[in-house]
């Protein structure tokens, strides 16, 4: 190919990228205009760059109060699924029969079904469970973390299981005449193997969890318990008209997930690529 | 070695994560099986009756779900070939000659990591008031007019955001697909003097089957069950024409109150999603080859 040639496809492709981009782009320009200024030219940049509408718009979602939630809940959740998921992935391979067996294809064939088919019941069980025996399950972070850990359960215990199935048996075998017991085995020499399996649970945990709607806005309902994506929601439903500010508010929903990505792209991609093919 | 699996052992490993699972999967599901056979308004207070298959009968005379089934499938149909072939140019792009390649993918995958629910209110403005500012500007008012107060636009509307954001992820795993033929096939296939097209469709194609079978499945599973853009975008509006099935259920349920009949639709909703996923990935596996 002729050199020409090639400067002109590469600068076509960086073209059609930042094109392709270009909805952040209005949403950030715009996020800096007074309401008169934003539909006299929603293309241009804002005659200042002020940030009067970042400071309302994060005051209005309780910005820094639904960040702090929503990380509290995807660590948390993601901790535990990781934890247990492995634990319990490593113990069916290791001791492979029928029972283990019928676990599995459960664990796999539930990753079917939709999350609309069993929200109802799921509140019914959990308003159940708060009424009948105390414990509280709806509208609190604890609640909501044991909904992520058992719908997170099906998909890491078929990643980890494909994975431990390729690790030999044999150093956990020589650790457990050195005398370790089945769970210094697991914790000091098999989790440590499985770290590229955790890195993609990880991965696909958080942008699963992150951006959850549905699911907190059904077991969430007081103000102070709101994830990002419900204060969003909150925040829209009162301010439609008033664009500017929805703009400011999105930007600072957008940010954490850009840090995240800039942070650990490779991973993310790495990740991604290896859930889905699995 | 014995010591290392006992059946005490196996149960302290197990039992965390299947009991939360089954109260959190299993339990609701049988459950709602249960609650699909009744009529019932959802107040604790208020007796449930027994309405036998009634439930289920009465989804195949329901105008609005009927719609929305439409609307489904209309909606996944387009997004599908939509996705699909723009993430396999994409793919082909990321994994060219080209020194912008690796930019390229970065930038392309992006959309995928903002949540539907925010990607959606991004594109209500672009879409909506953005569109009908641009054309009272520029004067090309058939084209830039708020999509969203068109029944027809909005769903297109909807496959559109639904493309943007998926066809990053999706062009991912055509990308690990492309990356793992063979490099000598590819150079065999240029000595033999294939031309591009006919390298991408005898060569390519043929050993990439299955990405397509991975692509295809999570592009169908993902539209059928498509709910956080359909809210924040048109929230089923303009008068319903984009309401599509997981709206419709979670509105029976919870605006309209019929807890028991919108149960059944979520049963049936699951019947239509397994069988269609699972007669789908038999059809395509049928047609992978080996390298």
């Amino acid at each position: 190919m002729k050199k020409g040639w090639k400067i002109a496809l590469n600068s076509a492709l960086l073209a059609f990228c930042l094109l392709y981009l270009f909805p952040i782009y209005i949403i950030v320009v715009n996020s800096f205009k007074n309401r008169a200024e934003l539909y006299e030219s929603i293309l241009a940049l804002p005659s200042k760059w002020g940030f009067e509408y970042y400071q309302t718009a994060l005051e209005k979602m309780d910005f820094l109060n639904a960040l702090k939630n929503s990380l509290v809940i995807t660590v948390a959740s993601i901790g535990l699924i990781v934890l247990f998921s492995s634990m319990t992935a490593w113990m069916l391979v290791r001791s492979a029969n029928r029972l283990s067996n019928a676990i599995f294809m459960v664990l796999v064939a539930t990753m079917l079904i939709p999350f609309q088919t069993i929200m109802m019941p799921l509140m019914q069980e959990m308003s159940w469970i708060k009424n009948s025996l105390g414990i509280p399950m709806v509208n609190t972070h604890g609640g909501l973390i044991f909904m992520y850990v058992g719908f997170g359960a099906s998909m890491a215990v078929f990643l980890y299981h494909g994975f431990v199935k390729t690790v030999p048996r044999s150093l956990e075998e020589s650790a457990t005449i050195d005398g370790c017991t089945t769970f210094g085995v697991f914790w000091r020499i098999v989790f440590p193997i499985l770290k590229p399996v955790t890195v993609t649970v990880i991965i696909l945990d958080v942008i699963w969890i992150w951006n959850d709607y549905l699911l907190p806005s059904l077991t969430l309902a007081s103000k102070a318990n709101r994830t990002i994506p419900l204060s969003t929601a909150a925040f829209f439903g009162q301010f439609t008209i008033q664009w500017n500010l929805a703009m400011a508010g999105l930007t600072l929903t957008i940010i954490p997930v850009i840090a995240f990505y800039l942070a650990a792209q490779k991973h993310i991609i790495k990740g991604v690529a290896a859930g889905a093919v699995k | 070695m014995k010591r290392l699996t006992s059946p005490s052992w196996y149960a302290l490993f197990t039992a965390p994560l299947l009991s939360v699972f089954a109260l959190v999967v299993l339990v609701p599901f049988f459950m709602g099986i249960g609650y699909s056979f009744v009529t019932w308004d959802g107040l604790p207070l208020n007796p449930m009756e027994f309405a036998g298959f009634g439930n289920y009968a009465a989804l195949f005379s329901d105008g609005r779900f009927l719609d929305s089934a439409k609307h489904t499938m209309l909606f996944t149909a387009l997004a599908i070939a939509l996705i699909n072939a723009l993430a396999l140019a994409f793919a082909l792009v990321a994994t060219s000659k080209l020194k912008t390649r690796n930019i390229a993918r970065t930038m392309l995958f992006m959309p995928y990591l903002i949540g539907g629910l925010i990607l959606g209110y991004i594109w209500k403005f672009i879409l909506g008031d953005a569109f009908k500012a641009i054309g009272e500007a520029t004067g090309l008012t058939s084209i830039f007019f708020n999509w969203l107060l068109d029944p027809t636009f909005a769903l297109l509307a909807t496959v559109a955001v639904t493309t943007w954001q998926m066809a990053g992820y999706i062009m991912i795993i055509y990308i690990t697909g492309i990356q793992s033929i063979p490099e000598e096939v590819l150079e065999a296939a240029q000595v033999d003097g294939a031309g591009f097209w006919r390298t991408l469709f005898q060569i390519k194609f043929p050993l990439i089957m299955q990405s397509f079978t991975i692509c295809l499945f999570l592009t169908l599973s993902n539209c059928f069950k498509i709910f956080d853009v359909n809210l924040s975008l048109t929230a089923g509006g303009p008068y319903l024409a984009t309401e599509m099935f997981a709206m419709n259920i979670y509105n029976e349920i919870f605006s309209l109150s019929n807890f028991g009949y919108g149960q059944a639709k979520a049963v049936f909703f699951f019947i239509i999603v397994a069988g269609f996923t699972l007669a789908q990935v038999a059809a395509t596996k049928k047609r992978e080859v080996e390298a």
